[in-house]
């Protein structure tokens, strides 16, 4: 049930990622020290051209790479197959995708 | 998980990739919708950032980072050996990652205290 | 040389599989312990003296063919070549047919989706010459016969598939062992169907569905690796794409 496109999709928003991960743990490690707010998040990425595209694309291959790696899942532990797998994966991806985007909008350039 | 007659390391190794990688994903709606509160009801979102002072909360955040550096590492191990011929080490490799996970998560908690 | 030794005080309670595709029973056994016993003796001793309508297989009885091959304790192994000393957890066993395979009857499966997976994933070989032609020398050191070496000697046993989650959660995959052998003929310069097989090993069904668990490497009875194997196809099938 994984062709050769799926699971390069798979990888390639795998390695796509990678950077953007380490730089989010370490922005995070950073950001929790003295606690969280909403003003402090704001400060950092608000109007910021750079955050919206860091986190922006964060969204879009963590939707792929997610609604991939759950597709596996239900098939494999759940059995779900054929239209309602494809149905399934789509919907993960579109909700991950809608609700990140909103989430990506509200802290830099709502 | 010795209760798994067939459990070996590589296996393991598989299962907590499987878990994390679910948990992460059924975690981010979550996280989505807290920070999209910056924009609707920015007074809730303070409110509900302030739970991140809570021990159980830091301990959360902390397990999160943990699955989320322990899902990373093990995805560059595994796609190391699929791409690369480094076919050997692959249980020492699998025992870094976690190691490597539990670093950075480590940090991320003492810096959260 | 006389009678094995039978330690009375400690006979071995075995519990077997018994039923059909539709369904089944674990059926308990109490069988006498002797030195050097193997799983195999236990099942034979049950269908001797016990009960005559238990189906098994069996052929050589001394590891070469991969006939007997069960779930023991929950783990697929060759049953002549596993000692009742190193798989009895307080003097109890379970014996059940291999995993991911249609059960036939008891313990005997139906090997058909394993042999049609195998052939399905190219696993014949495509010949190239004629017996007019030269014989072209293959050097045995060269990488990619040492390659296909390491795959050649499966035998078909189909532990390595029993052993596969992934083969569990997704009964199209074509498992281990064929993706193995496809690896070899991918591997054989004498081989000329290897656009062919790698075609057939990237589809849907084929080995990019592995996740590399390693249960397949792990319980070989040959010793055999086929997450590595696998590996390879992966790398050789993206290189043609």
């Amino acid at each position: 049930m994984l062709d050769l496109h799926l699971y390069m999709l798979q990888r390639i928003s795998a390695l796509i990622m990678v950077p953007l991960v380490l730089v989010h743990i370490v922005v995070m490690i950073i950001a929790i020290q003295g606690g969280l707010s909403v003003a402090e998040i704001l400060g950092r990425t608000q109007g910021s051209v750079f955050w919206f595209l860091f986190y922006g694309l964060f969204v879009l291959a963590v939707s792929v790479h997610g609604a991939i790696g759950l597709r596996v899942v239900v098939h494999e532990w759940g059995g779900l197959r054929g239209t309602w797998l494809t149905g399934f994966t789509w919907a993960t991806f579109g909700l991950l995708g809608v609700m990140g985007a909103r989430a990506v909008w509200a802290v830099t350039f709502a | 998980m010795s209760a798994v007659p067939r459990a070996h390391p590589l296996w393991l190794a598989y299962l907590l990739h499987r878990l994390s990688g679910v948990a992460l994903t059924l975690f981010l709606p979550l996280h989505f919708w807290l920070l999209s509160q910056a924009i609707s009801n920015a007074d809730r979102m303070d409110r509900l950032l302030t739970l991140t002072e809570l021990p159980l909360v830091k301990l959360a955040e902390f397990g999160l980072v943990f699955l989320l550096a322990v899902h990373a590492f093990g995805g560059l191990r595994l796609m190391a050996f699929e791409r690369m011929h480094w076919p050997d080490h692959q249980k020492t490799l699998a025992a870094s990652a976690v190691g490597g996970a539990v670093l950075i998560s480590g940090m991320f908690l003492l810096r959260a205290l | 040389m006389g009678e094995p030794t039978r330690h009375q005080d400690s006979d071995i309670r075995v519990e077997v599989w018994r039923g059909t595709a539709e369904g089944g029973v674990w059926q308990g056994f109490l069988v006498p312990r002797h030195d050097s016993q193997t799983v195999l003796d236990l099942v034979t001793w049950i269908q001797h003296y016990a009960d005559q309508t238990l189906s098994y297989r069996f052929a050589c009885r001394v590891g070469m063919c991969g006939s007997c091959a069960m779930m023991v304790n929950g783990v697929p192994r060759w049953t002549c070549r596993t000692h009742v000393s190193r798989v009895v957890g307080d003097g109890a066993l379970r014996i059940g047919p291999l995993r991911n395979l249609p059960v036939i009857k008891d313990l005997t499966t139906d090997m058909d989706p394993f042999f049609d997976k195998w052939t399905g994933a190219g696993g014949q070989h495509h010949p190239t010459a004629t017996r007019d032609d030269t014989v072209v020398p293959v050097r045995p050191d060269d990488p990619a016969r040492v390659a296909a070496s390491a795959g050649i000697e499966c035998i078909n046993c189909a532990v390595c598939y029993a052993a596969c989650d992934t083969v569990a959660g997704n009964p199209d995959y074509l498992g281990p062992a064929a993706l193995q052998r496809a690896w070899t003929l991918v591997q054989d310069e004498k081989d000329g169907g290897r656009a062919e097989v790698l075609a057939a090993v990237s589809g849907k069904e084929g080995c990019f569905n592995c996740h590399s668990m390693g249960s397949c490497s792990q319980f070989c009875p040959v010793g055999l690796d086929p997450m590595r194997a696998i590996a390879g196809l992966k790398r050789e099938a993206l290189r043609g794409a």
